[in-house]
């Protein structure tokens, strides 16, 4: 399955997927799009990508996705998630609807549209722990924030919070896992895909 | 691993970014017209991406008759408290105060609507005046890029809403794709006339030309009546669906509302399509367009 070059998947039933592919593939990963369990079988690792998480939790469910994504996220297939992809990768979620599941791995606490609605939604430069060089240019949409995080749980980004003097998590990585409330898949800046591209690499190895 | 130290700017709100990569998360989705709560909910149940928050859907516009405004601001705080996906709601052409207070209410999208009965048959609302990102309607190319170079975000073909006939999204996706297709083959010289033919801003021309697609998501409306109608704009390049009164005039409104957000995903699939489509109850009844007078044909308004 994994030669030199990585097939990385994008969960393609709903969201910004073109984007994703595209920002892999400048990342030099095989970028495809997942959206059955033969396909899903056949990548070294997947990306969730933004979208409704309502949406893409309910398609998954519907097209028996679900157990499978679980099954292989739990077998150690490294998967990053952004946005509704992060709330897919939560083990909790607060202000989800509440018949909403998550595929889990990331031992978190995520609050779905915690950033506020979209007359909220930011754009900010916002540093990256292990990315070297400027830090990268997040775009927050509707976006949620990490409210609590276990011991095995990595903090890779933080934004100072509006109203107070505490700091919101916004990217944290787990073992195989990542997830960024984030957008970079919108900015032209690839190294946070280079840097899970590189965490495929690895896991293959 | 590096230690850069975690810094931030000050954060922007409502630039072009935020605006258009709202759109961007909305694809491969149905958006659902709701008139209640209890239709917001249902929409959401079934997987709707977003709900457009109007009084009375296009179908009921239509037999009704009179002026079509924007809702009542109750009825929207309605909405966006029964559901926690994005809610958008309509304003009519050129009302900006309509706009206004629809972003006072907190809504997620302005779709300026040729749904609604015009309010300036002359200009259109200056969109990048707001926070708010708006969606608005197009017959072809040249009318997408104008509300574009207005700030408009997010583009949906008009088609004939209220109808529950898909045949005019057809044709004004179809029209759109081909206006795109042309510049692409056109050589840099040519291009200052098509955009005097088009009657659209040079600069958006040309990266319309360089990219092979509008800069800003594309979604078909305006007719769409059953899964095999969203699934047939989706293979004809759009990438998203809206659903006005094709769900909620229909016979069973939750299962139609489920297998078109469906049928939207696995738009490429016809087995699955054919499987959603089964025991779907009656579709709404339906209009045809050549009965239409020029003075009910909504894609006739906007300029």
């Amino acid at each position: 399955m994994s030669s030199s070059t990585p097939v990385i998947g994008v969960l393609a039933l709903q969201g910004d997927v073109r984007e994703h592919l595209v920002a892999l593939a400048e990342a030099d990963a095989l970028a495809r799009p997942v959206r059955r369990a033969e396909e899903l079988a056949e990548v070294d690792g997947l990306v969730i990508p933004g979208g409704e998480s309502t949406t893409i939790s309910k398609l998954a469910l519907a097209f028996g996705l679900m157990e499978p994504l679980r099954e292989r996220v739990a077998a150690g297939m490294p998967a990053y998630g952004s946005c509704a992809g992060m709330i897919m990768l939560a083990d909790k979620i607060l202000d989800g609807r509440s018949d909403q599941e998550t595929i889990g791995g990331i031992d978190m606490t995520v609050r779905r549209n915690a950033f506020g609605r979209q007359n909220e939604s930011f754009e900010s430069a916002i540093g990256f722990k292990g990315l070297a060089g400027d830090p990268v240019h997040g775009v927050f949409i509707r976006a949620p924030w990490v409210e609590a995080v276990g011991a095995g749980v990595e903090v890779l980004a933080e934004l100072p919070a509006a109203d107070g003097p505490e700091s919101r998590i916004v990217a944290v990585r787990q073992g195989n896992l990542l997830a960024t409330s984030f957008h970079p898949e919108l900015t032209g800046d690839h190294r946070v895909h280079a840097y899970f591209v590189s965490m495929v690499e690895n896991a293959a190895r | 691993m590096s230690t850069t130290p975690i810094t931030a700017d000050q954060p922007q709100i409502g630039t072009a970014r935020v605006k258009r990569g709202m759109a961007e998360q909305l694809k491969g989705g149905v958006i659902m017209d709701v008139v209640n709560a209890e239709q917001a909910k249902i929409a959401e149940d079934a997987g709707a991406v977003a709900v457009m928050a109007l009084e009375r859907v296009p179908a009921d516009i239509r037999k009704d008759g009179g002026v079509a405004r924007m809702s009542d601001p109750d009825m929207i705080d309605g909405i966006i408290n029964a559901v926690s996906i994005p809610v958008m709601a309509k304003s009519r052409i050129g009302h900006f105060v309509e706009a206004q207070v629809l972003q006072a209410l907190g809504v997620d999208y302005i779709d300026e609507s040729e749904v609604l009965t015009p309010a300036d048959e002359v200009n259109h609302s200056d969109k990048w005046a707001f926070t708010t990102p708006f969606v608005c309607g197009a017959t072809n190319l040249g009318e997408a890029l104008r509300r574009i170079a207005e700030g408009a975000a997010m583009i949906r073909s008009k088609g004939e809403a209220g109808t529950g006939n898909v045949v005019e999204a057809v044709r004004h996706m179809r029209q759109i794709r081909a206006d795109i297709k042309r510049l692409t083959t056109l050589d840099e010289t040519e291009l200052f006339v098509a955009a005097k033919n088009l009657q659209a801003p040079y600069e958006l021309v040309k990266e319309v030309a360089q990219l092979g697609k509008l800069p800003v998501v594309l979604f078909s409306a305006g007719g769409v009546a059953t899964p095999a109608d969203a699934a047939l704009m989706m293979q004809l390049g759009a990438e998203g669906v809206f659903v006005g009164s094709g769900i909620f005039k229909s016979g069973d409104p939750a299962k139609r509302a489920a297998a078109v957000v469906k049928a939207t995903t696995f738009f490429d699939d016809p087995k699955i399509i054919a499987d959603v489509s089964r025991g779907l109850g009656e579709a709404m009844v339906g209009i045809n367009c050549d009965t239409l007078p020029e003075s009910e044909r909504y894609a006739n308004r906007g300029w």
